[in-house]
């Protein structure tokens, strides 16, 4: 297996606080990794390290672009998307005055093509361009099942749609490896189900790496390949579901030891 | 490409532009629309360039500006100070090119350091901009200091403004419908997605303000070339306010409302002409009462468009 991702004595300080610290891991391409742990063990904070939100306190995260790797941690969150990694949001973050579809189209930008001269003249460029993204971007919707809507202001989509739409947008910055922050919160059991099915389908179409922060233990032990989980910003455990569920450090972190 | 750009709507467009082009034309030529008249319709048109362009910056990529009078000021001097020398249209078009390099030079070092500020910091920043060109213009031999630029010829016509202005819209149209300009519309909506998906969101901050600067620039080399005399005071933070109060007035985000609203507050403007004293309450008032009763600008963020009447005509009829 190929290692894609590898993150070595990762730390981030907020002032005295450490809400990320030492953290070590390894991710192979196509493998489903779910991170977990308490409220506040620094999930979040994590992840906004990968996707160049934070810039690290300290420590390295190489990515493999091409065969090589490559040094990704403190660069720009727009320089890392081009080198094939995107995000959803957790607090969901869609382009509000945007209909659903350009939502999507505006995600591929950076494969766009064109340059702003082309946009102001309307050469053939511009036309063969703009007809490939909406193209790809119907397809895009079509994948989580919001073709249909595609015309309608990504605001006023329900909950559960939005979140999709979010999946949708993060597709189609065409990345190899793809972090879901929460996907599933908010969602009914049966919204959940159809959200496990479409993470694999999208996994398995697109050959992703999907990288998965979620809550809801059920999603993340059925479609998880391996876990890590964190706690105090640190990583406790990692290992496939069965492992981790017996895990006694896993289990005190999650219920509080015995007294 | 050709069907693209031959399309219904496109011809429709410009059949009703080329109407109103030689209408107008046709009534000048006549006398029918007098020299007072004129200056209001030309004044009109001013005002749409440079609304669209600062809703470009503003509406479009939400970067708040009050310096739009310093670029307009930059445009008008140059081509001023050309024509006094060069009395014809080539000199110009060489005053409007200068311009346009000027004012693109002085928007590029204006907004890489302060686009990085937001909101209120933002406007603060480009009106100290706009105060320092017109500070510079006044104390300069080149531009007569405060006493200003007299004698200019009369070159802007109306074949050449119009031609401008539908320029300037299509410019700024064009933008906004290609990826660049759906770029600006995401660094508006939420910046932090927006980085997160691949957008370089200073370069495209950067972008929206230039290519607005460009078209302000338009504006001023064409209004010095109308009206004779320029002085610094034509360029203070009032005419900023101006050109901000018709964008929002039309409705942040919307080319034809900027167009829309220009054309409507040119109109109260010469109607309140009769007024004298009343005139700045009325227009005041004017204004108080829109923001009241309808915040959103006249018409929001929608956008004319004979695309969407035609669609939905060809519906009606398939359902009929």
């Amino acid at each position: 297996m190929e290692e894609l991702l590898k993150v070595t004595g990762l730390s981030k300080h907020f002032g005295g606080l450490a809400a990320v610290s030492g953290i070590n891991m390894e991710i192979n391409r196509g493998e489903l990794i779910g991170l977990i742990g308490p409220n506040g063990a620094g999930k979040t904070t994590f992840f906004n390290l990968l996707t160049g939100v934070y810039e690290p306190s300290e420590g390295l995260i190489e990515l493999t672009v091409d065969g090589k790797k490559q040094q990704i941690g403190g660069l720009k969150p727009y320089k890392i998307t081009s080198l094939g990694l995107a995000r959803t949001f957790q607090n969901i973050r869609l382009f509000k005055s945007m209909t659903v579809l350009e939502n999507v189209k505006l995600a591929m930008h950076k494969n766009a093509g064109y340059g702003v001269f082309s946009a102001l003249l309307r050469t053939s460029k511009y036309y063969n361009a703009e007809r490939w993204i909406e193209e790809k971007a119907c397809e895009y919707l079509s994948e989580v099942g919001l073709y249909r809507k595609r015309n309608e202001l990504a605001t006023n989509l329900p909950y559960g749609e939005q979140r999709r739409l979010e999946i949708a947008r993060a597709l189609a910055a065409q990345p190899t490896i793809l972090f879901l922050d929460e996907p599933a919160a908010g969602m009914n059991p049966q919204e959940t189900d159809e959200l496990t099915a479409l993470i694999r389908h999208l996994r398995d179409k697109y050959n992703l790496t999907i990288v998965l922060i979620e809550h809801d233990m059920s999603l993340v032990m059925n479609l998880c390949e391996r876990i890590f989980v964190l706690n105090y910003g640190q990583l406790i455990a990692s290992g496939t579901p069965e492992e981790i569920q017996n895990n006694e450090f896993v289990i005190s972190a999650y219920l509080g030891e015995e007294v | 490409m050709a069907k693209q750009v031959l399309s219904k709507a496109n011809m429709i467009w410009s059949g009703l532009i080329l109407a109103l082009f030689l209408i107008v034309w046709v009534l000048m030529g006549a006398g029918i629309i007098n020299s007072y008249y004129e200056s209001t319709i030309f004044t009109i048109c001013f005002n749409i360039i440079l609304a669209v362009s600062l809703n470009l910056i503003v509406g479009i990529c939400g970067q708040f500006s009050l310096g739009h009078a310093g670029f307009m000021a930059i445009g008008a001097y140059s081509a001023g100070i050309v024509t006094k020398m060069i009395p014809n249209l080539g000199g110009l078009l060489l005053g409007i090119l200068i311009g346009f390099a000027i004012s693109a030079i002085a928007a590029l070092i204006v907004s890489i350091p302060t686009l990085r500020l937001r909101g209120d910091y933002l406007a603060i920043a480009t009106l100290g901009f706009a105060e320092i060109i017109r500070i510079c213009i006044q104390n300069m031999k080149i531009t007569n200091g405060a006493a200003g630029l007299m004698g200019i010829p009369k070159l802007t016509t109306w074949p050449l403004l119009f031609f401008a202005v539908v320029i300037s819209i299509v410019v700024c149209t064009n933008f906004v419908r290609s990826a660049p300009g759906r770029a600006c519309i995401a660094i508006n909506d939420d910046e932090i997605a927006a980085e997160a998906m691949g957008v370089n969101t200073t370069k495209y901050k950067v972008m929206a303000f230039v290519i607005g600067a460009i078209l302000a620039s338009l504006a001023g080399s064409l209004f010095a070339n109308y009206f004779y005399v320029l002085n610094p005071n034509q360029f203070t933070f009032n005419k900023s306010i101006d050109i901000l109060v018709i964008v929002v007035f039309g409705g942040m985000g919307s080319m034809s409302a900027s167009v829309i609203a220009a054309i409507a507050i040119g109109l109260l403007n010469m109607w309140l002409q009769q007024f004298t004293d009343l005139r700045m309450i009325i227009y005041g008032a004017a204004l108080v009462l829109m923001m009241i009763f309808r915040p959103q600008g006249i018409l929001g963020t929608w956008e004319l468009s004979i695309e969407r009447f035609l669609k939905n005509r060809k519906l009606k009829k398939e359902r009929a």
